[in-house]
């Protein structure tokens, strides 16, 4: 299935500077491999090194958050947008009460 | 050697200040709305966020993916765009942390405030590296 993955601004570098990449894939976790497989270099900004999404990285299928649906087992058909929605966080390392 | 710099409006930089002044001792943050382009980046002007982090505001900070989306449809409606974020480091340097690091995006421009007992202080702005290791830091140069 032909899907379309909405790239965020600060990724686009990494994508060839496109706003969006078209995919081949069944579902998102395919199309996350297919996507990366296309572009190495989003990768590491996207995955942990255990090949775990990272946690301020947020995956939507036509605007319904993957967590709430089967996660990289949800389903895509032809014309779907995946979009890469980022979270942004942070913080001083000092732990506080 | 770093080469990043970063315009900011006086009166932007006097508002980050204000809003860390404001939460302390919780960690304020905010999105940066500007313009990146041949002339340089600059920020024209800020949309302060509410710091979802409830159970632990006093040194994390986050921004929802709901307020990211309302932060690119506010810079798009005011024909900006939506070129970082700024966030407090309260009663802790102005630099930013290994969690920032390991929660950063590439690209944006991150400015960090330290604000000493209440009072804001320190302020440096950063980009991470391409390979997630390390930031650049970006020079900070007020204008108008």
């Amino acid at each position: 299935m032909a899907v379309k993955v909405m790239i965020p601004t600060p990724l686009r570098a990494y994508a060839g500077k496109q706003e969006s990449v078209e995919v081949q894939a069944a579902t998102v976790g395919e199309a996350l491999s297919a996507l990366t497989a296309q572009h190495s270099d989003l990768k590491k900004h996207l995955f942990s090194d255990e090949g775990k999404l990272r946690s301020f990285v947020n995956v939507y299928v036509n605007d319904e958050d993957i967590r709430y649906l089967q996660k990289d087992q949800t389903a895509v058909k032809a014309g779907d947008t995946i979009s890469i929605v980022p979270s942004i966080a942070g913080g001083a390392n000092r732990a506080r009460i | 050697m770093s080469s990043y710099r970063l315009k900011v409006r006086e009166e932007m930089y006097r508002r980050i200040h204000a809003h860390g002044a404001e939460t302390y001792p919780h960690e304020c943050c905010g999105a940066l709305l500007g313009r990146d382009g041949e002339g340089g980046r600059e920020v024209v002007d800020l949309m302060p966020l509410a710091n979802q982090r409830n159970d632990s505001p006093r040194n994390r900070f986050e921004i929802t993916p709901e307020d990211f989306r309302l932060a690119e449809k506010t810079a798009r409606e005011k024909k900006l765009e939506l070129i970082g974020w700024y966030h407090s480091h309260p009663d802790h340097p102005a630099r930013p942390s290994e969690f920032d690091r390991e929660h950063a995006w590439p690209w944006y421009s991150y400015i960090i405030v330290s604000v000493q007992k209440g009072e804001a202080k320190d302020t440096t702005s950063w980009r991470l590296h391409d390979d997630r290791a390390a930031y650049f830091p970006e020079e900070i140069e007020t204008v108008g």
